[in-house]
């Protein structure tokens, strides 16, 4: 049990100290720490053109590198995380950020899970609508009613109204 | 009951638009992005010359006339391959070639052009940041630019014969017109 508990405890530390592995560079950082902080914030929104899912954060590609660089020379240079952000998109478009801006050719993309919800809630209306309207049985006959009687009553059907079955 | 019918109907009817949008798919190639830049002023820029050249390449040389700027550097070997496409364009004298140097060694550089071949009117070094500003996230990527000095198209990886022929070439003449 001990040994069980241990090796538990070993695991959780091992979760919570795995930093996630930048490939900033000790050299591309910024001396002051609160803008080498806005330019991570920036960094993680840009998408690395080379490696794709990567931010440039993540990407040891060179044009990821490159982009880091200029990065902290924009917010270095006084631009505001959305200025420098914008300042990559113009060259690189709306594909560089990682996540998609909500704009008028990206309104499926935002809006396809609620449409997809309310599609599966006219279905599913639809499904229980038609259900309910399931034909009653009509009330039964005045014929019908007389054999169920009699059927109840523990009598035996008159063998002429007998309307199926075999004779013995 | 058959008009009870119709809602069968509805899962197939979602699966052929389905399948055409897929099947439409199929023939977009991911790698290539589009660029941002299309329609958009070239950027300002004053590359400084390779070594032996007499120019180096600016924004300045782009107006007046239909031109191609192509980035293309010796480590890269697409570059190598879409060569022999440039200097056949450069015999016709058609249309000026720019080239961008992109991230290159300079000496790699001159000796790639002395062993190949050199089709550009002008080449500018770059050591990253003007192709950035082009919008350049690999080499070879050629631009063609309109008389006002915009970017009027792009076309990312080695060229080939027939991307010359039959999309950069008649692109010009429509530029020039």
């Amino acid at each position: 049990m001990n040994r069980v508990l241990l090796i538990c405890a070993m695991l959780a530390c091992a979760a919570l100290s795995a930093a996630p592995a930048y490939a900033v560079r000790p050299d591309e950082m910024l001396r002051d720490p609160a803008l080498e902080a806005r330019a991570r914030e920036v960094g993680k929104e840009l998408r690395c053109l080379v490696c794709r899912n990567q931010s440039v954060d993540d990407s040891d590609a060179d044009l990821a590198h490159d982009l880091r660089v200029l990065v902290r020379e924009r917010i270095a240079a006084g631009d505001t995380n959305a200025e420098a952000l914008q300042y990559i998109r113009a060259r690189y478009g709306d594909y560089v950020l990682l996540r998609p801006p909500f704009q008028a050719d990206t309104l499926l993309l935002w809006g396809g899970p609620a449409l997809l919800l309310l599609a599966a809630a006219i279905a599913a209306l639809l499904f229980y609508r038609g259900r309910r309207v399931a034909p009653v049985p009509k009330p039964l006959s005045a014929e019908e009613q007389r054999r169920l009687r009699l059927l109840l009553d523990g009598g035996t059907e008159p063998r002429a109204t007998k309307l199926r079955g075999t004779e013995r | 009951m058959t008009a009870r019918r119709w809602p069968y109907l509805v899962p197939v009817a979602v699966f052929a638009l389905m399948a055409a949008a897929f099947y439409g798919g199929l023939g977009i190639d991911a790698t290539v992005l589009p660029s941002a830049l299309i329609d958009e002023p070239a950027p300002q820029f004053d590359l400084p010359p390779l070594p032996g050249h007499e120019h180096g390449f600016t924004t300045e040389d782009l107006k007046g006339h239909v031109s191609l700027v192509n980035t293309f550097a010796s480590w890269c070997a697409p570059c190598r391959a879409e060569h022999p496409v440039l200097n056949a364009l450069a015999q016709r004298k058609r249309v000026p070639i720019y080239g961008i140097d992109y991230k290159d060694k300079e000496e790699a550089a001159s000796a790639w052009l002395g062993e190949l071949g050199d089709p550009y009117d002008r080449i500018g070094a770059d050591s990253g940041r003007v192709g950035i500003d082009w919008g350049v996230y690999g080499v070879p990527e050629t631009f063609v630019i309109d008389r006002a000095g915009r970017i009027r198209y792009k076309h990312v990886g080695p060229l080939s014969q027939q991307d010359v022929d039959r999309t950069i070439l008649p692109l010009v003449a429509k530029l020039e017109r």
